[in-house]
């Protein structure tokens, strides 16, 4: 065996070595550490938890909360048999009093029980995505427009200033009051409820997405301008072509920051006016004071996060289809 | 396909007719979906059991039920609409009716119960109160506890330039008057309303401050020292128990015997405009009343079963259980029975009296939200206005009819005129009789009198 065929398999080695390194890190990145992570943090929060005590008993730990989920959905199960059953009786009534009463136009109605975890989950998601794409459809004309328009943007940018940074919780009553008042029907599409949260959203998170717009539009670069002015585009060509290909990456950082804003202040408007969904969830089960309640609680701010999260994974998924621009859709 | 759909329908009419198709007389629901709001609290419990037990579907009435933040949103919702009924504070359809608050026409067929409210005052204020409390043979307090015992404790609080505040649950609620007459019987003002000087804060030569705290937030606003001690439906009392941040020192049920609580509100508009869903509500309601009240409270446990839902009351079994099953839990460990804490059926708790309504007058007028003087002929003309024996009438005969409820349970319709006789069992050993509203309001030491205005 020669000294060469001896340094370069010694090299091999060091390349197998690296290599495995390699992979290690990337796993340790990966799984591993956010793995440790959440079990310090699990670990952090039991002992924390047991040694806070309330007037309604211990603060839950995990494990009251994992309790907690079989236990909604359990609860969900029963009701969904609830439901089943009211059905069943109210097909029975029909039936009789068709029966008996000919004239009568026999009608389904919607189960009256109580809306179960599960359910409130989907009305908040459905309230949410309502709200922004509200939003969405008024806030990326408008940036555009903004964008475009130097004076329009110095004559708009103060009142966007001003209402930005309000509450959501400032612009509820006032939402509830208008609402009342102006959509009145006897057999209203969507609930009150339903609309005033929604509003409210749409009010709260339509900021980022018209001052990112309009960034984005602002920032055009003078080269495509010059194409654009060279190829005499019409101006909505101009805009489908040139503007909104080159603003999406700005466009889906507003959009993104919208929504995470959107669904942060659906939970608070729910709890405040108590429209069904996630918020009056926690509210109600404040009210309640059972035993049970914190780790009720404590489930639901567990699922608000996730959501959220999922929430931002989308959007961001979303993003890197739609744009040509990758870092600014990093992970 | 269609001829054994039909046949189906047949087979099911045949097998099931429901009772109220037997109702004669009294025809379909004219409005089958309905809403009802409530406040978490024990005495809602008629509403909850209708449902459950499937009495108002039996009515051929889809109810939802909704829990509804305080006592002013729940009003709101009836008076817009957005609630077909709700269970209501007794002085709500009075004030309502009255143009005290929100001006609307709210009628009541339907009361509720009697009794269920205490006061509970915080831990600090009970050492110090406890010291002035005679004790029994037992080493334990002798109840009824006056608000004798809380005066030089207030006065202690006064002297120092601390404000006493205490919380009840709206400005025209069965505590706020309940509180009123406890500490008035005891020698402290609790401060008059001037609301034609546009003062509704009823705080006008007051000793004690009053102030609104919604019924479920009582014990976390005890807690956090806002307020000293408040006066509250069940179970929020029991609550403070519980939790170990209060005591409760005295029922309604001591400071008036089998005193009227809530009632079932419903505006005029839709009394009139759905007679025939008005009667058949009323019908569920009072079934429910009679099975929380059968056989000597047999079915509170299940009834506190059902409240203890995240979607009724929510609190713990144990803690609606304790006054729901006839006891009571003053101190911790100092638990009394009060078999009749809650009455919902018995001693003809249902049915609307015009006496009760004018009781609830004579204090709006004893403390000034009734600022002028009225005739005896007013209190009765606007009892008459706001309480409708005509509709539980209706609907208590038909039941009857139905086999469902037994005459005897009821008063005699025929003879029935809306009064009580004189109601003696008062802390403070006053005797009130409805027929006589401004002489009543002249007994009390404390209060405005025929004559004053502020």
């Amino acid at each position: 065996m020669s000294i060469v065929t001896l340094a370069n398999k010694a090299t091999n080695n060091v390349g197998i070595a690296n290599s495995l390194q390699h992979i290690l890190t990337k796993y340790l990145n990966v799984f591993i550490a956010p793995f440790l992570g959440i079990l310090f943090f699990l670990g952090i929060w039991s002992i924390a938890a047991q040694n806070i005590q309330t007037s309604l008993g211990v603060f839950p730990g995990p494990s009251a909360v994992l309790t907690q989920f079989s236990s909604l959905y359990e609860e969900h199960l029963a009701e969904r048999d609830k439901a089943d059953a009211f059905y069943e009786r109210q097909e029975k009534r029909n039936a009789a009093r068709v029966a008996q009463d000919p004239n009568y136009v026999a009608k389904v109605r919607k189960y009256t029980g109580k809306e179960t975890f599960l359910d409130q989950i989907i009305t908040s998601l459905i309230t949410v995505m309502s709200g922004f794409i509200l939003a969405t459809v008024i806030a990326i004309p408008l940036g555009i427009t903004l964008g475009l328009s130097k004076i329009l943007n110095t004559a708009i940018n103060p009142i966007i200033q001003i209402f930005k940074p309000v509450s959501p919780l400032a612009w509820l009553p006032l939402v509830t009051m208008v609402v009342s008042a102006t959509y009145v029907s006897d057999d209203p599409f969507f609930a009150k409820s339903f609309l005033n949260s929604m509003i409210t959203v749409t009010l709260c998170c339509l900021w980022p997405m018209v001052i990112n717009t309009s960034i984005g539009v602002a920032a055009l670069d003078q080269d495509l301008l010059n194409v654009s002015k060279v190829l005499r585009l019409p101006a909505l060509t101009h805009v489908r072509k040139i503007i909104i290909p080159s603003s999406i990456p700005m466009m889906f950082t507003g959009m993104r920051l919208s929504l995470g804003i959107a669904w942060m202040v659906l939970i608070a408007a729910e709890m405040l006016a108590q429209s069904p969904g996630l918020g009056k969830f926690v509210w109600d089960e404040f009210q309640n004071g059972s035993s049970e309640s914190l780790s009720r609680i404590m489930a639901a701010v567990l699922v608000i996060g996730f959501i959220g999260f999922l929430l931002d994974r989308a959007m961001l998924y979303l993003q890197r289809l739609v744009s040509w621009d990758k870092s600014n859709a990093a992970l | 396909m269609n001829w054994l759909k039909s046949a189906k329908v047949i087979a099911f009419a045949v097998i099931f007719s429901s009772p109220a198709l037997h109702a004669d007389e009294i025809g379909f629901a004219e409005k089958e979906e309905l809403t009802f709001g409530f406040i978490k609290l024990t005495d809602m419990a008629p509403i909850a059991i209708a449902y459950e037990n499937g009495y108002f579907e039996d009515e051929g009435l889809y109810v939802t039920i909704e829990a509804q933040a305080n006592w002013k949103v729940l009003l709101d919702g009836v008076i817009d609409g957005r609630l077909d009924g709700a269970h209501m504070l007794a002085g709500q359809p009075i004030a309502a009716t009255m143009g005290y608050g929100t001006k609307a026409d709210i009628i009541t067929p339907f009361s509720m119960d009697l009794n269920g409210n205490g006061i509970t005052v915080s831990n600090e204020i009970w050492a110090k109160m406890k010291k002035n409390i005679p004790k029994g043979a037992d080493g334990k307090p002798v109840h009824p506890i006056k608000a004798d015992a809380l005066k030089p404790v207030v006065e202690e609080y006064r002297d120092k330039g601390k404000a006493f505040n205490m919380g009840m649950v709206f400005p025209v609620s069965t505590h706020n008057y309940e509180l009123r007459y406890w500490l008035a019987a005891g020698g402290i003002h609790p401060g008059y309303y001037a609301p034609h000087k546009s003062d509704t804060t009823g705080q006008i030569d007051a000793e004690v401050l009053l102030s609104v705290t919604p019924p479920p937030q009582m014990p976390a606003t005890l807690e956090a020292g806002t307020i000293y001690g408040y006066c509250v439906g069940e179970p929020w009392n029991q609550q403070a128990v519980f939790k170990g941040i209060g005591v409760p020192v005295v029922t309604d049920y001591e400071i008036w015997k089998n005193n009227p609580e809530k009632v079932f509100g419903i505006s005029a508009e839709f009394a009139e405009k759905y007679p025939n869903t008005t009667i058949r509500l009323t019908r569920a309601l009072i079934r429910a009343a009679q099975w929380l009240d059968e056989n000597d409270n047999a079915n509170r446990p299940a009834a506190v079963k059902i409240l203890s839902q995240s979607n009724y009351v929510g609190a713990d079994y144990d803690v609606i259980a304790n006054s729901m099953t006839g006891t009571f839990e003053y101190e911790k460990g100092d638990k009394r029975e009060v078999p009749d804490f809650n009455v919902f059926f018995r001693y003809n708790a249902t049915y609307p009296y015009y006496s009760d309504a004018i009781w609830y007058m004579t204090q709006m007028r004893r403390w000034g939200q009734i600022s002028e003087d009225k005739s005896d002929d007013w209190y009765k003309d606007l009892a008459k206005k706001v309480y409708r024996p005509d509709i539980y009438t209706q609907a208590a005969k038909s039941l009857i009819k139905d086999k469902l409820v037994q005459a005897k349970d009821f008063p005699n319709f025929a003879t029935e005129d809306g009064y009580r006789s004189p109601q003696k069992h008062f802390i403070d050993n006053i005797v009130y009789d409805g027929k006589e509203p401004n002489a009543y309001i002249n007994k009390f030491s404390i209060g405005l009198k025929s004559g004053d205005k502020l």
